[in-house]
């Protein structure tokens, strides 16, 4: 009773701390726009790219697209290792 | 557990076409709404629809893991490839060397709201292929896993 | 108050989402939750990067040159990949528990609580 009702405060509290900063907030004018102005301007003659978000996904920022593919192929590779065929009736360890 | 002949033959006349739609978002990444990762998925999305409209076993027989597997490290060990062969271009890592070039997805583009050719960005549309053959083998590899965990339930 | 819904649907979304983690027992739930926490910081960062009257930053037949910013979709773009890759790893090892303790439940898989 006594946990729920101090995971119920701070749940509260969370709230409330939100709801000010998204009240606070102004949707549809951005304030920082320098670098996404660049890259609308200059991506075309830069990437040849008509689509700009593929233009930031594939060329400004390839190196984050890297990580992303490794990312995806570690967690396959980790969902491969757990259902692997087992070798001659070999089980999980029990501890 | 396999279904009725009406979802089976629906899903063997629906593959080719979403094989076919999931290629053409990947191959147009760099003019439409799209990319790798997108049409990867949409052609994952179609091994999906066989996987349920069969069973596993069935499934297993042309839809080998081997291949998938060796389809998603090809995808990835590409698209590094694309980008190391800058290097022998003499520029920086990820460097779009073709763009501008003139050969292969190399002419000019023209700047500001054009109707789109094809022919374009550089390397762009290589990392796509590569990404997007990565994305179609592993996710259908994930399921075809999944399924094979639970084959002993009789699924 | 209401041009501001998109961030107050971040808000309530985010919210679901951090009750859900923190009092389901269920780990399918659990990452149910952790799924809606991912759909909340997505929204936000698109809807940060929205700009009044743009279209898709396309310009292949656009109707106009006023644009809204790329950069968040990017990012947002890698944040739904990395999310699918972790929802198939918790997924398994959903599988796997169940299959050797045979619940999901997170407070009756533990084998060494007093």
């Amino acid at each position: 009773m006594k946990k729920m009702l101090v995971m119920g405060v701070s749940l509260f509290i969370i709230a409330a701390f939100f709801g000010v900063m998204a009240l606070n907030l102004t949707f549809g004018s951005p304030t920082m726009t320098d670098m996404d102005d660049y890259f609308l301007r200059h991506g075309q003659e830069q990437t040849g790219s008509n689509n700009e978000c593929t233009a930031v996904v594939f060329d400004f920022r390839g190196f984050d697209t890297l990580g992303e593919s490794t990312v995806l192929f570690c967690g396959i590779i980790g969902v491969a290792l757990m259902f692997r065929k087992m070798q001659g009736g070999e089980e999980y360890e029990d501890e | 557990m396999r279904m009725s002949r009406i979802v089976r033959t629906a899903a063997d006349i629906l593959y080719p076409a979403i094989l076919i739609f999931g290629l053409y978002i990947v191959a147009h990444g760099h003019l439409t709404p799209g990319g790798g990762f997108q049409g990867g998925a949409v052609i994952a999305t179609g091994g999906a629809l066989v996987i349920v409209a069969y069973n596993y076993k069935e499934v297993t027989g042309w839809l080998k893991k081997n291949v998938l597997t060796g389809q998603e490290v090809t995808g990835l060990v590409g698209f590094i490839g694309v980008g190391l062969l800058a290097l022998a271009f003499g520029q920086g890592f990820f460097f779009n060397y073709l763009v501008g070039s003139g050969s292969i997805f190399g002419i000019p583009v023209p700047y500001g709201i054009n109707a789109g050719e094809l022919n374009t960005a550089g390397t762009v549309p290589l990392m796509n292929f590569a990404v997007g053959i990565e994305v179609w083998g592993g996710l259908t590899v994930v399921i075809l896993y999944m399924l094979s965990g639970l084959e002993k339930e009789g699924c | 108050m209401l041009w501001n819904l998109p961030f107050i649907t971040v808000v309530i979304l985010t919210l679901i989402g951090l009750v859900t983690v923190l009092l389901k027992k269920n780990i399918i739930k659990i990452l149910l939750g952790i799924n809606i926490l991912n759909s909340a910081a997505n929204l936000f960062l698109i809807t940060l990067g929205y700009r009044e009257g743009g279209v898709a930053p396309i310009y292949t037949l656009a109707p106009s040159d006023l644009m809204v910013l790329p950069t968040p979709q990017a990012l947002v773009l890698t944040s739904i990949v990395i999310g699918v890759a972790t929802s198939a790893l918790v997924l398994s090892f959903a599988i796997v528990i169940q299959k050797k303790y045979g619940t999901v439940d997170i407070d009756k898989i533990r084998r060494l609580q007093g």
